[in-house]
């Protein structure tokens, strides 16, 4: 192998940019099943005796499903080589922030009805409302940057460094569940596992390339350690 | 089945009744799954008949009660009661029953007694079994609370017997209190001289007080109680001191500490 061929590892799987096109027209789709479900529900009358708890609870799930999902791309694409994987993982971000648009709107508008007073309160004094809060913020500007002319503007570390927020992001959002729930933790157990196991990979795998730097000769740690990440596009 | 003729009761909200789909189907019966759908889907496999209701402790004449003798123990009466739930949501329902003072009176309450405590149906065959509470489910009131006129033992809603996710053969309904001090599908009834355990305050003691009065200037300490949305409607209503029923129980509770005892 030389240096200028860039190390291939035989389990990858090129996609054609017709294939992409037509996985993110399928993932948008999938995406959108959750809201649509919910819509009719609703035109069916069908949301049960108290709709707007249904609706919050339904829109908070997909928020926390999404942004797992968008934590796994990396891992699974690591374990699997599909590196077109990351194609997806703008759109599967923006699902969640749109998701968590819907969760926090329907808590604003549906529950609290626009009584301010009532929310300042509850996100300062409710410990759950307040992480929550706190994610849901901290998720726009990772939606704001997400755009191309954005992460040119940022520049690739920055960017990055920007969007790492997202682990802190999930944690919260996993804390909100967990606190918010009276007695039944079998559910927020389940979102905290899983999201033990997205970041503990993570954790595992920079641990790993750190004792192969720290073990490697310096003469030739000098050429290629600082590969720029792959960016999404 | 439908109950028969009703004793019409003065004890009647003037408010619009939750519908009967709502008061069967949005139900916390965690023995039957903690999703309000669950119960509703779960609870037909609990056997209500044959059934008893054991009333023993601190009582001149311990019993147990089959389902023909509990029917006896006084006229049925309907009575249209608001329950609050703990969770800020609340309904108005139609309940049949009759009060348990009627029952209590029948075993002769010891003058040592001072609370009562109930015990609630846990058979592990048909019910989720998942250490979610510590089962059985256990609750309790002050004896002045359990003999007090509101204080009623349903065995229907809406003219006809209990469903199961409701809480049948028989329910505690105590207006005045969260709904989980309303305990359903009674077993044991037994009458103590100290404050029973309570399942729900002995999961969460800062959260779930004893006396658990409706209470809308003590908040949960996860979300607040001045308001609740009564199922049904859109905007939330404001939350009434004992649930609206201050006129008649407040009395009980004077020169008590309701912030200490929540």
């Amino acid at each position: 192998m030389t240096a200028t061929t860039a190390p291939r590892s035989p389990s990858v799987k090129a996609l054609s940019a017709g294939k992409i096109s037509a996985l993110k027209v399928l993932v948008f789709i999938l995406s959108l099943i959750p809201l649509g479900l919910l819509l009719l529900a609703f035109f069916q009358d069908d949301l049960g005796a108290n709709p707007i708890e249904t609706i919050t609870h339904a829109t908070g799930d997909w928020t926390l499903r999404f942004l797992l999902i968008t934590l796994a791309v990396t891992p699974l694409r690591k374990l699997t080589g599909w590196h077109w994987l990351l194609r997806l993982r703008r759109m599967l971000g923006l699902f969640t922030f749109f998701y968590a648009v819907l969760h926090f709107g329907t808590y604003i508008v549906l529950d609290q009805f626009f009584d301010w007073r009532a929310v300042v309160l509850d996100v300062l004094k409710r410990p759950y409302i307040t992480v929550g809060f706190a994610a849901f913020v901290l998720l726009v500007p990772l939606a704001v940057t997400s755009t191309n002319a954005m992460v040119r503007r940022l520049g690739g570390r920055r960017w990055q460094a920007l969007h790492r927020s997202v682990y802190g992001i999930a944690i919260l959002g996993v804390v909100h569940y967990w606190w918010l729930v009276k007695a039944d933790m079998f559910e927020p157990l389940i979102y905290a596992l899983i999201l033990a196991v997205l970041l503990g990979l993570r954790a595992w795998w920079r641990e790993q390339e750190r004792l192969r730097q720290r073990s490697a000769p310096p003469a030739q740690a000098n050429g290629h350690r600082h590969i720029i990440p792959i960016l999404p596009r | 089945g439908d109950l028969g003729p009703l004793v019409k009761s003065p004890f009647r909200v003037d408010e619009p009744l939750t519908p009967r789909k709502d008061v069967t189907r949005y139900n916390n019966f965690y023995e039957f799954g903690t999703d309000k759908g669950d119960p509703a889907i779960n609870a037909h496999r609990m056997k209500t008949d044959p059934w008893t209701i054991k009333v023993e402790g601190l009582v001149g004449k311990p019993r147990t009660f089959d389902l023909d003798q509990i029917y006896k123990l006084a006229p049925l009466e309907e009575r249209i009661y608001r329950l609050r739930c703990v969770e800020a949501w609340s309904m108005v329902i139609p309940w049949v029953g009759f009060p348990l003072s009627a029952l209590l009176k029948a075993v002769e309450p010891l003058g040592s007694a001072r609370y009562v405590e109930f015990v609630t149906l846990f058979d592990p065959k048909v019910m989720d079994t998942r250490p979610v509470l510590d089962w059985p489910y256990k609750e309790g009131l002050r004896l002045d609370e359990a003999m007090h006129p509101l204080t009623l033992m349903a065995v229907g809603l809406y003219g006809e017997v209990l469903p199961n996710q409701n809480g049948a053969p028989v329910r505690l309904v105590v207006p005045w209190k969260y709904g989980f001090k309303s305990a359903k599908s009674i077993v044991t009834i037994r009458l103590t001289d100290k404050q029973p355990n309570t399942s729900w305050n002995d999961a969460g003691p800062e959260e779930y007080g004893f006396y658990s009065n409706v209470n809308p200037d003590v908040d949960h300490p996860r979300w607040s109680q001045a308001k609740e949305r009564r199922i049904g409607d859109f905007l939330k209503r404001k939350t009434l001191p004992f649930n609206g029923y201050a006129d008649q129980v407040a009395s009980m509770y004077a020169g008590m500490d309701l912030r200490k005892n929540f």
